[in-house]
């Protein structure tokens, strides 16, 4: 089954029928197609001018994404050389093939799961083998009418992540979507959705630092996160799209009761990204955190932030977000507190530190706290730092070349970001910035 | 063997340093004195290649070639190494981060057997927890505890040429104790290393006896000799050196 470029009720409908959707399901898609035609693109953010929404594919079946290995830029091929990424996974991160090596460890994990009463698989099987709690949950965090890429995403999502967690289970090791996609192709329009029942722990990974090269020009996913009482859920993506991509993502979380959510997400990668990891505090008690680092290179806009909403007392939340733009790359901080009138207790931190490469890349911060409560402990700091030739100098005078330089200062600033990472990722991310700052030396 | 040949100096186009002449050789220890201002650090910089300063005439030989023109990487690489007076915080980059780094650039990355010995002994040495070695680059530590590690650095990168900016600047008596220490301990295992030690105190003296001694003052080289210029700037200051201009002055 292929279907035209261009979207419309038709494509919708064969998508729905493909998959063999409940009615529910292709009525939603209907109404949120709806809400996208009629919803205008955002005036506000990253410029999306250049985006053909007409020229879009939106639904490609497994195997249908990259065809060749030929086909895969020379520069993408660079990037996992530098990484050391076995050949195994080059294929399978490109868009070639998918990645075999995976699928043992998945399935001595998967059974570890089960016994739980974990469930752990792609968004679509989990429509079929779970409807009543997959409805019960389902665009509640985020409605299809939340802003036109959400709207997008329920009209015509496709795979994701389906992770729920029983009360009171503690999954130890993190559960990551890398040990699932070799079964499905990451998707353009995912749909991951993480419920933790009360007093549940998980910890989910997603992507990874080696480049991931897409023919496509847009990846919208949205990621909604129901947290219950004295739940713990941490969400970390890496992402490191091609840098043809629109990645226009919606996350948000709510927080009930003693739940502590947080958000790590590491933007490299892509043209634009407009994404702001969103966390509710609907209950007292209630926590939420989250950290991001954002890297712009040449021609790339990373618009990235974070929203806080407070709804009850006693709730606290603290947002520390990086970034670095290099080789005139735009890198802005878009943040959002908010709490309503009549709380107490609340407390909040926004940091945002920016370190600019040269003279030609470009950094803002637009953060808004809209605060509507008296008594309310908040802050907010903001830096802007360059690489200082003295720092360089004196790495420079213990042998380190300029690259390596500016590469372990680079490492340094993001270090309290990269520490929380699990660590395999944190080697890697160490390595791919390396591997940046390779020629962004002039 | 290290010469520095009619060197002059400038940052901009003003002039630091006027036509400075001296040879260090293998296992010499070196004192540079001077009042504040006299282009002590200047000399030391230009030596590791700080890319403000600007050689303007003459030459600096590193074992018999010339340095002029090699990036700062490339004069560490070639055996020198310079402990800044004040040196730069490098936030969240751990000092067991900087050294093993270090020690991969100039030793190969397959040292490491090398490298574990040598880090074992200079912490054994210098006293120290392991625990400092994930603390940052200098960042929030005291002066003592800067110097130690950049007394750290040198027990673990033994390098051949070794630069030392006003290392006993604000150190109290332990600290300056330990420091000594240290640099004993590096004579001890690189005895054919050339240290060249800029200071305006004379005390780091008493415990590690130079083999030549000169003074810069406005950026020239107006003394040099043996261990009684010392003996002499203790005594009475740079002004004390005035008179002896008859003997000792070049």
């Amino acid at each position: 089954m292929e279907f035209n470029k261009g979207l419309n009720r038709t494509l919708v409908e064969q998508l729905s029928a493909t998959k063999q959707e409940p009615v529910w399901m292709l009525e939603a898609r209907l109404k949120a197609l709806e809400i996208f035609e009629s919803k205008p693109m955002p005036a506000w953010g990253a410029d999306l001018s250049e985006l053909d929404q007409d020229n879009i594919c939106y639904y490609l079946k497994a195997g249908q994404q990259q065809t060749s290995w030929d086909k895969v830029p020379d520069h993408i091929k660079q990037t996992f050389e530098a990484l050391g990424v076995p050949q195994a996974e080059r294929s399978f991160l490109a868009g070639v093939g998918a990645q075999f090596e995976s699928e043992v460890i998945y399935q001595s994990l998967q059974k570890k799961w089960q016994d739980k009463g974990v469930i752990f698989c792609d968004t679509d099987t989990a429509l079929q083998k779970y409807p009543e709690l997959f409805k019960k949950y389902f665009a509640t965090v985020i409605p299809a009418a939340d802003n036109k890429f959400s709207a997008l995403n329920t009209a015509v999502w496709s795979g994701g992540s389906f992770v729920y967690v029983p009360a009171g289970v503690h999954i130890d090791e993190p559960l990551q979507a890398y040990f699932r996609i070799d079964q499905q192709q990451m998707g353009q329009f995912e749909r991951t959705l993480i419920i933790a029942e009360p007093g549940s722990s998980v910890h989910y990974v997603e992507g990874c630092s080696a480049p991931v090269y897409r023919s496509s020009s847009l990846h919208s996913a949205v990621v909604e996160v129901i947290a219950l009482e004295g739940a713990q859920v941490r969400y970390t993506t890496i992402q490191n799209w091609s840098n043809n991509v629109y990645n226009l993502v919606t996350k948000r979380a709510i927080a009930y009761k003693n739940a502590h959510v947080s958000w790590v997400d590491g933007n490299f990668g892509s043209k634009v990204t407009m994404k702001y990891p969103c966390i509710v505090l609907k209950e007292e008690g209630a926590q939420g955190q989250v950290l991001s680092i954002a890297v712009a290179g040449a021609g790339q806009h990373q618009d990235a932030g974070a929203k806080m909403i407070h709804v009850a007392s006693h709730t606290r939340s603290s947002i520390l977000s990086k970034s670095i733009s290099k080789e005139g790359g735009r890198s802005s901080y878009r943040g959002l507190v908010k709490v309503i009138p009549g709380l107490t207790g609340v407390y909040t931190r926004v940091q945002c530190d920016a370190l600019l490469l040269d003279s030609k890349s470009r950094s803002d911060t637009y953060p808004t706290l809209d605060i509507r409560s008296e008594r309310v402990d908040s802050g907010h700091e903001a830096s802007v730092s360059s690489i200082d030739a003295e720092q360089l100098f004196y790495l420079m005078s213990r042998g380190l070349t300029e690259q390596q330089a500016q590469a372990m200062i680079v490492n340094g600033f993001i270090d309290v970001f990269v520490k929380e990472l699990p660590m395999e990722y944190a080697v890697e991310i160490n390595r791919l910035i390396a591997h940046e700052m390779e020629g962004s030396i002039g | 063997m290290l010469i520095i040949k009619n060197l002059s100096v400038a940052v901009d186009t003003k002039p630091l340093l006027t036509n400075l002449s001296v040879t260090l050789s293998a296992g010499t220890v070196t004192a540079c004195l001077g009042p504040n201002g006299s282009g002590k650090s200047s000399l030391l910089a230009t030596i590791m290649g700080h890319p403000k300063y600007t050689v303007t005439a003459g030459d600096i030989m590193l074992d018999g070639q010339s340095i002029i023109g090699w990036s700062v990487t490339q004069r560490a690489k070639a055996g020198l190494f310079l402990s800044l007076q004040q040196p730069f915080e490098i936030p969240g980059v751990t000092l067991r981060t900087l050294l093993k780094e270090a020690f991969c650039a100039l030793h190969g990355p397959d040292a490491l057997d090398l490298y574990v010995d040598r880090l074992t002994q200079a912490m054994s040495l210098l006293s120290l927890d392991y625990q400092f070695l994930d603390r940052g680059v200098h960042a929030g530590l005291s002066g003592g505890e800067k110097k130690i590690t950049e007394m750290l650095q040198l027990l673990v990168l033994r390098p051949r040429y070794v630069l030392l900016d006003e290392l006993d600047s604000g150190l109290d008596v332990d600290a300056l104790k330990r420091v000594t220490k240290a640099l004993h301990a590096f004579k001890k295992v690189c005895p054919n290393s050339v240290l060249l030690m800029v200071t305006h105190y004379t005390r780091l003296f008493d415990e590690l006896a130079p083999d030549q001694v000169v003074i810069l003052e406005a950026g020239s080289m107006t003394h040099m000799g043996g261990t009684e210029l010392i003996t002499t700037v203790h005594a009475q200051g740079f002004a004390g050196l005035m008179h002896q201009d008859d003997t000792h002055g070049v």
